[in-house]
């Protein structure tokens, strides 16, 4: 097994015929992603990539019973594509878009709640089951299926800990970018325990970065209920207090969100650390 | 981004939340003039920078005459203030802001801000006013309320009375402070504001309620559908480089090191830094060159590294995942070329099509070292600064 996705999950695909969206999506379909269409409003009707494009999400969930949406529409449509996925009953929003205005991700969060929904990103590469499904703008080739779950912040530290796990020959379960945005969906700890439950998952591999307290509350988490070990990497060390590191989340306000507290809290809490980018892979194969 | 005081004032004026009546000048001449026509027994003259802690270095100075707000605007104007907020050059003072003086009889704090964790808007209020908060925060935590709004709902009443009853507000006040709040709250939606901080709101001897300071950050995602509020941007305020980086679309963070670091991706930009750092190095930048690099794009980020005199070697990482390695190595080559690098480069490679990538990047008779991994390139790059 595999968390959130796997070969049976059908996707569509919002801003289906833009140039991301066709790009990515065409990804998709090589990889063997069970894309089964896509929504453009105004394009209804129309076929791309050899798929059907639907005005609406409602009209593309009915006609093809697909329970995951990947959005590639731009920052001030963004707010509104999530939306319309979870008022049509998508189950599994990803969200790859930057951008988005975080008032608007705080009405679109205050929203979701209570629907069931979950959401991925924004501002995310996506999730991908290696081999089986992948929704988002990960190379495909790097992955090989295996047993590390991975979980992220950042899109090119998830490359780096797939690549170093496959060098490795552990692979991956699931890999989840979530996102490198302040306010988005599915968290560190929302991710951990759906790996903890998962049997295919051996190892978890969690890339932090400065910002925020998640990795402080995964932290707490791990130490009272993941019993599967945790390589943790924290991104910023370097970081001046106070500047936006790329990320619009990636910011030390007033003492918080270091890297040296949250390196702190994952250590207490029985977690390898490593001080090192490149030595993700290796510390997890000690385990193995 | 960030505004100065004086533009945030104008704001709180726009949404009924009252400040001091002043004036923003940029002559020492005007300064007295507004002075004059301001009235009132005193003034207060406050240099225009975009950095908190401006009162400890001689950025905010009583005058009790005219003569001393004059005195006070020359000896501020076209200077650079230090502040524990900026860098050791410190933010110009172009201009002033002269507000009249007003008896103060308590100092309060309140601010309104995204919290991450309950993903609400907050306000965050404090009796102790005039410190900085967070110092409030730690030792005296007690003296916080704050009050989380539902953005369905939207501020009410008894949220607004909660937080008089913290501050020891008395009758009238209460519907005040209300209007106060009610004001940051909507000025905060309309503008797309991602934080507002009042420090201190002061409780006049008359038992008015004022802000007496102003800040207000702008999320950066949002500025560009709120022309006037983009209008008030000063690049005088802000790192050249960065300027400049934001128009080619690269994320650069000026830092004080020797290693220029370009890399794709915040998060590996901020790693390879760390990774410098480990292997002994000090890296001389932030630097995330995006998703799809192309020729373009590395050649300006090359020009921004380089123009930092400090830059004794650069290191580029790339992970290419949409983009090909070998796509790279070539936009890399032309670059070194056409922008005439001088110093040692050393380059990391991964993802696909690297041996393609590679190969390009050896043997060219360029001051250029191809990486195996990144470890190694790290070490290299380290060693090649401290050679040269």
């Amino acid at each position: 097994m595999s968390i959130l996705i796997d070969k049976n999950t059908k996707v569509i695909c919002q801003g289906f015929t833009g140039k991301q969206g066709t790009y990515h999506s065409q990804q998709a379909l090589e990889y063997g992603t069970q894309l089964v269409g896509g929504v453009t409003p105004e394009r209804g009707g129309e076929t791309h990539l050899g798929l059907p494009v639907f005005n609406t999400v409602q009209d593309a969930v009915n006609t093809t019973n697909a329970t995951a949406s990947v959005i590639y529409v731009p920052p001030f449509y963004a707010a509104d594509a999530i939306l319309e996925a979870v008022d049509a009953g998508i189950k599994l929003i990803v969200c790859i878009t930057e951008g988005i205005p975080i008032l608007q991700m705080l009405r679109v969060k205050a929203a979701m709640a209570g629907t069931g929904a979950l959401l991925i990103g924004p501002n995310c590469p996506g999730v991908i089951t290696p081999g089986e499904c992948k929704i988002g703008i990960m190379p495909g080739k790097i992955h090989l299926p295996g047993s590390i779950g991975i979980v992220s912040r950042s899109g090119t530290l998830t490359y780096e800990s797939v690549h170093q796990t496959t060098q490795q020959g552990l692979g991956q379960s699931t890999c989840v970018g979530i996102g490198g945005d302040p306010i988005h969906g599915m968290n560190f700890v929302d991710v951990l325990s759906r790996f903890q439950a998962d049997e295919q998952t051996k190892g978890i591999v969690m890339v932090g970065e400065i910002g925020g307290s998640e990795e402080e509350d995964a932290a707490e988490y791990i130490g009272k209920h993941v019993t599967k070990p945790v390589v943790a990497y924290i991104a910023g060390q370097t970081a001046p207090s106070g500047k936006r590191m790329g990320h619009a989340g990636a910011i030390v306000t007033g003492g918080k969100g270091t890297a040296e507290g949250k390196v702190g809290a994952l250590k207490a809490a029985g977690v390898t650390v490593v001080n090192s980018p490149t030595d993700i892979g290796a510390a997890m194969k000690t385990f193995f | 981004m960030n505004i100065h005081e004086y533009q945030a004032k104008q704001l709180f004026q726009q949404y009924g939340i009252p400040v001091p009546d002043g004036k923003y000048t940029t002559t020492a001449e005007q300064a007295g003039q507004v002075a004059i026509a301001l009235g009132g027994e005193g003034w207060v003259v406050k240099a225009q920078v975009h950095a908190g802690g401006r009162g400890k270095v001689g950025g905010v100075k009583l005058a009790k005459n005219v003569a001393d707000v004059i005195t006070y605007s020359k000896e501020m104007l076209g200077k650079r203030l230090v502040t524990l907020q900026t860098d050791s050059s410190g933010l110009p003072i172009n201009s002033l802001l002269i507000e009249k003086i007003y008896p103060i009889k308590r100092e309060l704090y309140l601010s309104l801000v995204v919290d991450r964790g309950s993903e609400r808007l907050i306000f965050i209020a404090s009796a102790a006013g005039g410190m900085d908060i967070e110092t409030v925060a730690h030792e005296t935590p007690e003296k916080i309320v704050s009050v989380p709004v539902h953005p369905a709902a939207g501020l009410q009443g008894y949220q607004c009375r909660n937080v008089a009853y913290a501050l020891g507000l008395k009758g009238a006040q209460h519907k005040l402070l209300q209007k106060i709040m009610q004001g940051l709250y909507d000025l905060m939606l309309a503008r797309d504001a991602s934080q507002i901080e009042i420090n201190p709101l002061i409780e006049t001897e008359s038992g008015d309620l004022m802000a007496l300071d102003a800040k207000i950050n702008f999320d950066d995602n949002a500025v560009p559908c709120h022309p006037d509020i983009s209008a008030m941007k000063d690049p005088s305020q802000e790192d050249d480089k960065e300027n400049e980086a934001q128009q080619f679309g690269l994320n650069y963070i000026t830092l004080e090191g020797n290693i220029g670091c370009m890399v794709n991706g915040a998060g590996l930009a901020m790693a390879t830094m760390d990774l410098v750092k480990l292997k002994g190095g000090l890296p001389a930048n932030f630097l995330d060159v995006g998703g799809g690099t192309n020729v373009e794009k590395v050649c300006e980020a090359f020009k921004l590294i380089l123009s930092d005199n400090n830059v004794k070697a650069v290191l580029v990482n790339i992970f290419g995942g949409i983009v090909k390695c070998d796509v790279i190595a070539e936009g890399i080559l032309a670059a070194i070329k056409q922008v005439h690098v001088a110093v040692p480069v050393v380059v990391r490679l991964e993802g696909t099509n690297v041996e393609e990538g590679r190969a390009l990047l050896t043997n060219t008779g360029l001051n250029l070292y191809a990486a195996d991994d990144l470890a190694h390139a790290a070490e290299q790059v380290v060693a090649l600064a401290e050679a040269a």
